[in-house]
């Protein structure tokens, strides 16, 4: 277990070196010059020049690159170029809406999907199988701006039981700010739910065919306690690998839906970095981003091995 | 049944006293599209920082009204010299900064000083150019010694640039803008909002709100639900496409001013075979102005025929100058020895009305035979490409500087356009100051650049603003990119 561990640990670090490169070098060849975007087209060449030197933009490739991830090491990730405040603390008040927006997203969407997985599963081939894989077909296909639209023109329009976008900061109140995450957070969670049922039902379907469930079932155990207990725990690796794709999805790429909430997400504020080229906080939070991503993976893997005892005693 | 009475007496009350509540708001969320990267107006060129914070918080020697007329701000008045080279301004006394400090004469040479020094960083540095000294005088007088007369300093003084800071605040105003408005800063939630409060000690007419929200809202979309459920009440720039959705409506009022937008068709003019005459008029021929203002601007905007704002008191309309005439163009073209066409690129910024107007205009230019290939861009790369390295044939872009025809004489600018006699005519405009005289100039620069077909003048960008029908006060037209708050008020 603690080879295993050990050499999990040696490829995340590895990729992160070389994905601290990639980003790094992906960046350098966009073409665009912040400090010329700061100062607009009324501002002369020598005084775009003067901010590029005052901002350390003409310091030397390796020098940079070596600059920004020493830095990273102890933690800092630099300055933004627009903002000139550090990116880290930017990168704090986007999670504070990102990282909770992200969570109830995901725990509305595994809410939904296991048990419209398991209804299916066990009805496979009849009317209500059909219905809700149908229903899931078309939350794949909906949209999800055209469907926050809806969401929005419902319930804050129509209804007015929330508000029809923005957020109020956690200093507005918990109830407020959850308030103003609800809308956002089902219209993230359909799409996802939708996913996660049909991949849910498949490996259901796939373990109820197995041998163990027909012995479970003939020694006696009902079959909801035989869908509960055999069928679903073995079905959750391919649960658990969707769900950790889908988390790291929903903490940075939503972008459309920040958007049209226009919510102070984590991805909005990448999305604004690259028009800007504020290229630090674009560097830094893709490489946050990578290290989250790294993280949960390596979390689904342990939790594999939660749900999968053979799994533990095969390392 | 006393309690009943007892709890409708006490529901009455109440309600009583929520309307009149009601009756006195003092609180305005306004909607910005696009967020300030920082709040010093006087450390970039974004549009937004004035939209949030020009006349608000920061006030200049002197300020741009509603319809751009040149108005006193912290200068109560000014005097000038007859050889028009020294102004000298009186200022008002008893005006304070927000954070308790006194503004007087000195803040103002600071202010100047700092924008115009070797090191400085002002995007519009050229405004400060012509100053020679600044010198105080006495704590409510400054006299600026100019190098050499010029018709515009005054207007100059009054852009977003040119705002008075203190010494010990200028170098955090970025964070925490320190002024001398009606308005102070209060709070940035960034990527969320920015909220102004009414300064209790300032020195002029107090702001009627007590509290302004600007909050960010970048998608079009978003804006027509977050005017119908209230939660923003003014949108001053909105997406022209949009109106539709809400211009029925009575409780919004649709506002359609002018902007100093001038949209236009640059084109190289160094690139062959833009560098023919007639070929820059054939594509002026080939224009149709109405279709285009239709389609990439929901029928909102107004035709010019050169680089002037029809709402500017100086603009000659020469929207006649080249009429739509495919003909007209093919015979151009052929005098150019084109007749069998040629292919060319359009370069598109983001912006609507280059994406959507850019497919009408190839259609147009397609029908006398130049072949356009569309490629569109994003701004980082077009500033790169085509404003700084000129590699383009043809782009659509909103220049929306006031009183910039200048421009056209900038050595070295996008439009690669020489034209000694234009430039003889620009360089005698920035020594007079004379009314008429200036009108003259203007008048010639503009037919010259007609004349020239310089690049394809379309139509001005229309400021299309939605608002509660309640609220009173905001700007109609936009002469400057700015929210002014000082006089907006809620009726009833």
């Amino acid at each position: 277990m603690t080879a295993y561990l050990l050499k999990r640990l040696a490829i995340a670090i590895a990729t992160l070196i070389l994905a601290s490169m990639v980003v790094f070098a992906v960046l350098e060849v966009l073409p665009g010059d912040p400090a010329r975007l700061m100062l607009g087209l009324n501002a002369s060449a020598d005084q775009v020049e003067l901010l590029r030197n005052q901002m350390g933009l003409n310091a030397p490739l390796a020098l940079r690159y070596l600059h920004w991830a020493g830095g990273l090491l102890s933690l800092d990730f630099g300055r933004s170029y627009t903002y000139s405040v550090p990116v880290i603390d930017l990168v704090r008040e986007r999670l504070a809406v990102s990282l909770p927006l992200a969570l109830i997203a995901l725990a509305l969407s595994t809410m939904i999907a296991i048990p419209v997985g398991l209804f299916s599963a066990s009805r496979r081939g009849r009317a209500g199988d059909t219905i809700s894989m149908g229903a899931a077909q078309l939350g794949v296909a909906v949209p999800n701006f055209w469907f926050a639209l809806m969401l929005i023109y419902v319930f804050a329009v129509w209804l007015q039981l929330v508000p029809a976008g923005g957020f109020p900061g956690w200093s507005a109140g918990i109830w407020p700010a959850l308030k103003s995450l609800l809308l956002p957070a089902v219209a993230l969670a359909l799409p996802q739910a939708a996913i996660l049922a049909r991949v849910t039902r498949s490996a259901l379907i796939e373990v109820l065919n197995e041998d163990y469930i027909r012995t479970a079932r003939a020694k006696g155990l009902p079959y909801r306690a035989v869908l509960w207990r055999h069928a679903l725990r073995n079905a959750m690796i391919p649960v658990l690998t969707i769900l950790g794709l889908q988390f790291a999805f929903l903490l940075a790429g939503t972008i459309i839906i920040e958007n049209v909430f226009y919510l102070p997400g984590l991805g909005r504020l990448v999305f604004q970095a690259i028009t800007q080229r504020d290229l630090i906080v674009v560097e830094s939070v893709v490489m946050l981003l990578v290290a989250a991503v790294i993280a949960v993976n390596l979390l689904v893997d342990l939790s594999y091995a939660v749900v999968d005892p053979r799994l533990r005693t095969r390392q | 049944m006393k309690l009943w009475k007892t709890i409708l007496a006490a529901a009455v009350l109440s309600l009583a006293a929520s309307t009149s509540a009601f009756a006195a708001r003092t609180d305005l969320v306004i909607g910005i599209a696009l967020e300030p990267p920082h709040l010093d107006p006087t450390a970039g060129a974004a549009a937004a920082i004035d939209e949030v914070l020009y006349a608000n918080v920061f006030e200049g020697l002197t300020r741009i009204g509603p319809n751009g007329e040149v108005l006193p701000d912290l200068a109560e008045s000014w005097t000038i010299s007859d050889d028009g080279k020294v102004y000298t301004f009186k200022l008002h006394t008893g005006v304070k900064f927000h954070d308790g400090t006194d503004f007087d004469a000195s803040d103002v040479k600071f202010s100047l000083d700092r924008a115009r020094a070797d090191n400085s960083v002002n995007a519009q540095k050229g405004l400060f150019a012509a100053i020679d000294t600044v010198e105080i005088v006495d704590p409510a007088t400054v006299k600026v010694t100019l190098k050499n007369p010029q018709g515009s300093f005054l207007y100059n003084m009054g852009w977003g640039d040119a705002v008075i800071v203190a010494p010990e605040t200028a170098g955090t105003n970025k964070e925490k803008p320190i002024g001398t408005g009606p308005f102070k800063f209060q709070s940035w939630a960034k990527g969320s909002s920015i909220t102004l409060v009414k300064s209790d000690n300032y020195w002029g007419t107090p702001a009627s709100l007590d509290k302004a929200e600007f909050r960010i809202v970048p998608d079009a979309a978003a804006a027509v639900p977050a005017l119908l459920s209230g939660d923003i009440q003014a949108f001053p720039f909105f997406d022209p496409d949009s109106v539709a959705q809400v211009k029925d409506d009575p409780r919004f009022k649709v506002v359609i001013g002018a902007t100093e937008g001038e949209t236009i068709l640059s084109i190289n003019n160094k690139k062959s075979p833009f560098d023919k005459l007639q070929v820059r008029q054939a594509i002026s021929y080939a224009l149709d102005r109405k279709a285009i203002i239709d389609g990439a601007s929901a029928g909102l905007g107004v035709p010019i025929g050169s680089h002037m704002s029809p709402a500017n008191k100086d603009y000659v309309d020469l929207t006649g100058r080249y009429p739509h005439d495919v003909a007209k163009a093919k015979e151009l073209l052929k005098e150019a020895g084109l007749e069998k066409g040629f292919k060319a690129t359009l370069k598109l910024p983001p912006p609507t009305y280059a994406r959507l107007g850019g497919e009408i205009i190839a259609s147009e230019l397609r029908d006398v035979g130049i072949d356009l290939e569309i490629i569109p861009v994003e701004w980082a790369q077009w500033l790169d490409q085509v404003f700084t390295k000129k590699d383009y044939d043809l782009t659509i872009v909103s220049h929306t500087e006031p009183n910039d025809i200048d421009i056209y004489s900038r050595k070295d600018y996008y439009f690669n356009y020489d034209n000694p006699a234009f430039d003889k005519v620009i360089a005698d405009l920035g020594v007079t100051s004379d009314e008429a005289k200036r009108k003259e100039l203007l008048g010639q620069a503009q037919k010259i650049l007609a004349d020239d077909a310089v690049v394809g003048f379309l139509y001005e960008l229309p400021k299309v603003g939605v608002w509660d029908a309640k609220l009173q006060g905001l700007w109609e037209n936009a002469p400057i990119q700015a929210n002014d708050l000082t006089k907006v008020k809620w009726s009833e």
